[in-house]
């Protein structure tokens, strides 16, 4: 970029271009036509704003400007295919709306139309989370990519494949019908989660020049929240992600290595996200019956409100996880409940629930099961066999921080451990 | 999720590499190329090279004070070689077998896919979701 902006008109962009995105987006009808008008208005505001200083209404200021680059971007459109005569008619509304300069133009709606447009049903996961990081998380294509460790130009395919994907699908860009809301809403929240977590656990790389995904994820969640005020589970995903991150300074030790919870030294944990966390998922819960998000959210409450793992309130760990068992029931969520299980009934009664939930084919084999196993084994005092199952464990990972953690637990455990810490 | 896909060929296929017709080759390097380009195009591709030839391979090893040994070739016991590779990034390990089966049927003599064997390894450290 030419013009440098100092940080805070950086800022003040980002939080701007989301919103004035997704009005530009319904003004046209054209996602991709909207996010060039954007980045035309971005330019303009990086020029103008550092001599001129920030307009008072910044987000008027930006949708103005992108109004008239779509309108000139429509008259040279027009130039070329001149029998289309709604053009004419699109091009004088645009205009019409660049110079009303109403800010009332642009509605929470809007972002929400741009969530529901990044994260569409008709894309992948891993587009949609690339497209929903450049058109609400406002980040660059080199930024995207290298949060991802891959080349730029494979980014910016991706997310021009995804845009093409979307234009494809046929579906005008509007607000879904009220009857397909929830379930395109759920959509957005399982990829700004699916973010959370890919910022969360795969925490390798060069972390200086990484962005960090998960601030981006709660970041995005903030910005939902925002739209849906009313919506109990989004507020249960911001919680779930406040109350996860909250523990991130005590997730690794001095050395990048995983510090699992129960090792965690808990004065690390950010006591404002807690604070946060807990006062939005005890507001959500009182509003009647709880989402999976919601759920997990008061499960990672009673983790962070507890000042050891002895004094954890774990029979309610263990009923909220039957409650999130019964509303999704996938057996990862029951792989956590029989670890619950252990602390309140002992490892014994555990690891027989553990091999009754092994016949379930859908879990059967997986390495989680191992590690669960190896767990409960340790606990049980059964060493041997313990050592074994943190081994078979450590094959099963593809990430690198986890597999050294479980090679590590078999080696303490078996004493061969050099660096010995206990 | 990132894979390496790793293409690998015999000493016999190498061998046989030079009794192909110029237009069973050409049709093979266009084949490979289009097939990385179209890899490119959809935003999977983070890198991809072809090999030299075994043949001009050494094996190195540290020495004593870390001095270099050289030695000529792969082991002479090794029966397959590393021809090529790519790594993908891409949504499900089911994308990447399918990845790796058209890649596998790359032309070879009259036109017939060879199949290459390809081998596929996830890359550490991406995140299990």
């Amino acid at each position: 970029m030419a013009a440098s902006g100092s940080p805070e008109f950086e800022e003040l962009l980002r939080d701007h271009a989301p919103r004035v995105l997704g009005a530009l987006a319904r003004r046209c009808g054209d996602f991709s036509a909207a996010e060039d008008a954007l980045q035309e208005a971005l330019l303009a505001a990086h020029v103008e704003w550092p001599a001129a200083g920030a307009p008072a209404n910044p987000g008027g200021w930006l949708y103005r400007v992108g109004c008239r680059r779509l309108a000139d971007a429509q008259e040279s459109e027009s130039a070329r295919k001149r029998r289309e005569s709604h053009v004419g008619e699109a091009r004088a509304e645009a205009r019409a709306a660049a110079d009303s300069g109403e800010d009332a133009l642009m509605e929470h709606d809007d972002t929400l139309l741009l969530f529901f447009t990044c994260c569409h049903p008709a894309l992948t996961a891993h587009s949609a989370t690339a497209l929903t990081l450049r058109a609400l998380g406002g980040l660059t294509t080199a930024e995207i990519a290298r949060a991802f460790l891959v080349p730029e130009a494979t980014m910016a395919q991706r997310i021009s494949r995804a845009k093409q994907t979307i234009v494809d699908s046929g579906r005008s860009l509007a607000l879904p019908a009220e009857s397909e809301r929830a379930s395109r809403l759920e959509s957005v929240m399982q990829i700004l989660y699916l973010m959370f977590n890919e910022g969360h656990l795969g925490s390798s790389g060069p972390s200086l020049v990484r962005v960090e995904l998960s601030s981006e994820a709660i970041r995005l969640a903030r910005l939902l929240r925002a739209a849906q005020p009313a919506d109990a589970e989004v507020a249960g995903l911001l919680a779930l992600m406040l109350l996860s991150d909250a523990r991130r300074p005590a997730r690794t030790g001095p050395d990048g290595e995983l510090v699992p919870l129960h090792e965690q030294d808990r004065a690390r944990w950010d006591r404002a996200a807690i604070a946060e966390g807990t006062q939005l998922i005890s507001t959500a819960l009182e509003r009647g019956a709880a989402g999976i998000y919601q759920l997990q959210a008061a499960i990672a409450a009673l983790h962070d409100e507890a000042p050891s793992v002895a004094e954890t309130d774990w029979p309610r760990v263990l009923a909220l996880y039957r409650l999130l068992e019964r509303a999704t029931g996938n057996p990862m969520v029951s792989l956590n409940r029989i670890a619950a299980q252990a602390m309140v009934d002992g490892p014994t009664k555990a690891l027989e629930a553990l091999a009754e939930l092994e016949r379930d084919a859908r879990i059967a084999g997986h390495f989680r099961i191992a590690v669960v196993r190896a767990h409960l084994l340790e606990l049980a005092g059964e060493r041997e066999r313990a050592i074994r199952e943190y081994r078979q464990a450590a094959n099963g990972t593809a990430n690198l921080p986890e597999r050294s953690y479980l090679i590590t637990k078999a080696a303490r455990l078996e004493g061969t451990d050099t660096a010995g810490s206990a | 999720m990132k894979f390496m896909l790793m293409m690998h060929g015999t000493r016999k296929g190498w061998e046989a590499l030079s009794s192909w017709s110029p237009a069973e080759f050409k049709a093979h390097v266009e084949f490979m190329k289009g097939f990385a380009a179209k890899l490119a195009a959809a935003g999977e591709l983070v890198m991809a090279e072809g090999l030299d030839v075994p043949m001009n391979a050494k094996v190195v090893q540290a020495g004593k004070g870390g001095a270099a040994l050289v030695n000529d070739g792969p082991f002479p016991e090794t029966k397959e070689f590393l021809a090529g590779f790519w790594i993908v990034d891409v949504p499900s390990p089911e994308r990447a077998v399918a990845i790796a089966a058209a890649a596998s049927a790359a032309p070879g003599p009259g036109g017939k896919p060879i199949p290459i064997p390809i081998e596929i390894r996830q890359v550490m450290s991406a995140p299990p979701v």
